[in-house]
């Protein structure tokens, strides 16, 4: 088995120095999401303003894949509008399920392309999809509460 | 290498019983498998062990010549059946020392034999009654007692554990008391590889008139268990950790207990009698064996009993703890390396789980997996066990009669490697 197609160095980068790490004010919405296969925990807030994604910030457990998949989302998502936040947030959940057969857009998902390797593997595309699956949840309860 | 000499007279080193690994390894094609372009190196044995040819050719040759249900029918193939699937409990009540074959009730694995009991007897509870279970139960020893006692009323308690992964039964007068009903507990632990001594726990049930279930899952394929040694009211365990096919498991209880329950799951077979205005049920094993049971599963139980019993527990239990004792040492090289549960190969099974620094177990896993080294990662189905020891996951190995010192060795490489990977 190729390791390196599944732990990438923009992965191990991300995971031994993640971004926007640690739970910070304000914020709009926190969530907690689990993985129950595994034990996995993430807690997620998410602050808008306007239909601006201004901070995302997390602290949770769990292996390289999820931790650094929480790093990369952060990267990618804040300062974005929410639509282009959650268009970015689809093609990652596309990749994610599309078993390694689809070819990432590097303009649209950036360092996230370094997952597609990860899709081949049924069982950590749950490890890479935790923080997302997260900020999906916590974005709709602050569109629910406006 | 024994420096040290025996007195004539004494039990001798060579005096242990011995089996061939290798001709034992050639029985299970699986293990002569590559994956990845690698070797097979199999220690997820406590999460389902692998299946010898004979226990694998048993269920073809059913299928094949002898299919039909059991215990209806008048043909030569519904007696066949009948006779085979019979045999397979009479099989396995001599694996255990039952007294009676009636005694053995086959269900679908360990989870359904201890929901059986739950819903049997834990269905008669009421307000004020207590059950006592452990911290290191699997998720199956705990949560049918949590819905039980939500249902009922009752009070759910548990033993503790110490900072070495054993039962602390410093409690045990309080904990099992006068209002105690039922005490389940796990007798070896499938994730910190403890074998629980039982005896104080059992003196001090039969004190307090309870009962006492034991979960003897990751007991029965390793070292056998002997029910009337034991003096249990009941225990669980599962076909397919030890060498059998899946879809089977056992529940054995006391006769006199079992005739005196109320059924868990209503059907067909579990009847005397059925009318509109109401039925009466079928003595065990039949009262607890609703439906078309695991027919072929029980014949390849059965083989598996024989082909346990053709090695010898003896022999597999002796090999399992020279396993132990090599694997606690390899892995004490390990920097980094932390072993949740006993760190001695005393009292304890052939299951070790472990921390690699900070390396996540998922990542551990896959790196080992990359090597062909197959590892079980996670928390194992005991969380509480792991909220105990404050870690969210653990990687585990465990060991079988199939497994070599060779194996533990591609372990220790594979760590080295996580290693190197993720510092």
């Amino acid at each position: 088995m190729q390791l390196d197609q599944l732990y990438q160095d923009i992965i191990l980068d991300h995971y031994k120095h993640p971004q926007g790490r640690g739970l910070r004010d304000p914020f709009a919405a926190e969530v907690h999401h689990v993985n129950p296969t595994c034990g996995d925990e993430v807690t997620l807030r998410v602050q808008l303003e306007g239909d601006r994604v201004v901070d995302v910030s997390y602290e949770g457990q769990g292996c390289s894949i999820s931790q650094a998949s929480a790093s990369v989302l952060y990267e990618l998502l804040v300062g974005r509008s929410v639509a282009e936040a959650m268009a970015v947030h689809a093609a990652f959940v596309e990749l994610m399920g599309g078993k390694g057969q689809i070819t990432p857009d590097e303009d649209v998902l950036g360092d996230a392309i370094a997952f597609a390797g990860v899709a081949k593997y049924p069982a950590r595309v749950k490890c890479a999809l935790l923080s997302w699956m997260a900020l999906k949840d916590a974005v709709a309860r602050v569109e629910e509460k406006s | 290498m024994t420096a040290v000499t025996i007195p004539e007279g004494m039990p001798q080193y060579g005096d242990v019983p011995r089996f061939d690994v290798e001709r034992v390894r050639a029985d299970f094609p699986i293990l002569g498998r590559e994956v990845y372009g690698e070797k097979l190196v199999y220690l997820d044995s406590a999460n389902t062990s692998q299946k010898p040819q004979q226990v694998i050719e048993a269920m073809a040759l059913h299928y094949a010549y002898h299919n039909a249900n059991v215990a209806r029918s008048v043909h030569a193939l519904g007696a066949e059946a009948t006779a085979a699937y019979d045999n397979a409990r009479a099989k396995v009540a001599a694996f255990i020392n039952a007294p009676s074959a009636n005694e053995v009730i086959f269900t679908k694995n360990a989870t359904e034999a201890l929901n059986i009991v739950a819903n049997s007897i834990g269905g008669q509870l009421k307000p004020g009654d207590e059950v006592v279970i452990s911290e290191m139960e699997h998720h199956s020893n705990i949560v049918p007692w949590q819905l039980i006692c939500e249902r009922t009323g009752a009070t759910l308690r548990w033993f503790g554990l110490t900072e070495h992964g054993r039962l602390d039964e410093s409690n045990l007068d309080e904990l099992v008391n006068e209002r105690t009903k039922i005490v389940s507990l796990v007798h070896t632990s499938n994730i910190l590889g403890t074998i629980n001594a039982t005896a104080r726990i059992t003196a001090r049930v039969r004190e307090v008139g309870a009962l006492l279930m034991l979960d003897c899952s990751q007991t029965v394929p390793h070292r056998g268990f002997d029910v009337v040694d034991y003096d249990v009211d009941f225990i669980a365990f599962t076909g397919h950790k030890m060498l059998g096919p899946t879809g089977i498991g056992v529940l054995w209880g006391r006769e006199e207990l079992l005739n005196a329950m109320p059924p868990f799951l209503g059907g067909g077979s579990m009847i005397e009698t059925v009318k509109m205005t109401g039925t009466t049920y079928a003595k065990a094993p039949a009262r607890f064996e609703a439906g078309t049971p695991p027919i072929a599963e029980a014949v390849g139980l059965g083989a598996a009993v024989d082909y346990l019993n053709s090695i010898g527990m003896e022999a597999i239990a002796w090999h399992e703890k020279e396993l132990t004792a090599y694997a606690l040492d390899a892995l004490s090289t390990v920097e980094g390396l932390k072993i949740y549960g006993p760190k001695v190969p005393v009292g304890r099974g052939a299951t070790i789980s472990f921390t690699l620094g900070q390396i996540h177990p998922h990542d551990v896993g896959q790196v080992l997996d990359s090597l062909g080294v197959q590892v079980r990662v996670g928390h194992h189905c005991a969380k509480p066990a792991c909220d105990r020891f404050g870690v969210p996951a653990l990687t585990r190995a465990s060991f079988y009669l199939y497994t070599t010192t060779a194996e533990i060795d591609a372990l220790v490489r594979g760590l080295d490697q996580a290693k190197r990977m993720f510092s």
